[in-house]
């Protein structure tokens, strides 16, 4: 009987160290689900922290060599009237930089380069894209942008915690141009009205200065766009200084760069 | 697999587990520096923009 119960004990253990096509099929079913795991995390978390850190820099980067030989001291909280603002003659080459969009509602140090037109891997890779044919910064009319709401450095990851009255700053070489976040919309991907030069009137002639955010929605879906409008309010030319709610974050760029 | 490859290791218990400890780290590490950003240009990105069909 002992003999028997060391045979069959003997046979068990083999049986339990036997490696299977089933078995090893199953550990590489769970390694490769794991993977993917980790890669959506890398995707949607680590790699957004990463990327969105380059984009920072480059926009910081950016101001500083436009800000050069300027004034670092804060405009005046009351200033002259500054007049009309200036307004870029026409827009750079496809995927070139030739602004910065700054919204204090996503953090006191946002800032994310915008790129001309709205190519996935191109200007939508390295930040914000100024869709073609929309105005630019400070002009009347539209200035439409877009952004990745998660993923590819998020820009827009915070678009939905906007909040009426928000200022939102595009920093151009000229200077800086104050908006205020009015409303958002929501619109079908073929949306294309909210670009107009008066959103969803097309045909109508513009008289104010608008600008116009859009990125996908719901967050990590693409089912529909999120839009968001904000209307121009001020603007401080280079030479003035920034804007008293930018300036710290100004000085504390120039001091680090 | 896992199980052969733990019996396969040289050395008591806690040297297998430092191996491996080891092995996941350069399996990660290689994975967060080249494999995961080659495979994300595979993969196209969401659409946020707003266009006509």
């Amino acid at each position: 009987m002992v003999l028997v119960d060391g045979r069959v004990a003997r046979r068990r253990a083999e049986r339990r160290s036997r490696v299977t096509f089933v078995g090893v099929l199953g550990e590489v079913f769970i390694t490769a689900g794991v993977l993917v795991l980790l890669f959506l995390g890398w995707q949607v978390w680590l790699n957004d922290i990463v990327v969105g850190g380059q984009q920072k820099n480059q926009a910081i980067e950016q101001s500083q060599t436009w800000s050069k030989g300027e004034a670092s001291a804060p405009a005046p909280a009351v200033r002259p009237d500054p007049g009309p603002p200036i307004v870029m003659a026409s827009a750079p080459a496809d995927d070139v930089q030739f602004a910065n969009l700054i919204i204090p509602r996503f953090g006191s140090d946002y800032t994310r380069p915008i790129l001309e037109g709205v190519a996935v891997h191109g200007a939508l890779a390295d930040g914000i894209g100024h869709y073609p044919g929309t105005q630019m910064p400070g002009d009347v009319g539209n200035v439409a942008l877009a952004g990745h709401r998660t993923g590819w450095g998020a820009p827009l990851g915070d678009i939905g915690n906007l909040m009426v009255g928000d200022s939102i700053y595009l920093e151009t070489e000229d200077g800086w141009y104050k908006y205020i976040f009015r409303t958002f919309a929501y619109v079908m991907p073929t949306g294309v009205d909210v670009l107009a030069a008066v959103p969803q009137n097309p045909e109508a002639a513009p008289t104010d200065r608008i600008l116009t955010l859009t990125s996908c929605n719901p967050k990590t879906t693409a089912a529909e766009r999120i839009i968001a409008y904000s209307i121009f309010d001020t603007w401080y030319p280079r030479a003035g200084g920034p804007p008293p709610e930018l300036a710290p974050e100004v000085a504390a760029a120039a001091a680090a760069g | 697999m896992y199980g052969a490859l733990w019996r396969v290791l040289p050395g008591p218990w806690w040297v297998r587990a430092l191996i491996l400890a080891a092995a996941a780290a350069v399996v990660l590490t290689a994975c967060v520096l080249w494999v995961f950003p080659w495979v994300n240009d595979f993969i196209t990105p969401q659409d946020v923009t707003v266009e006509g069909q």
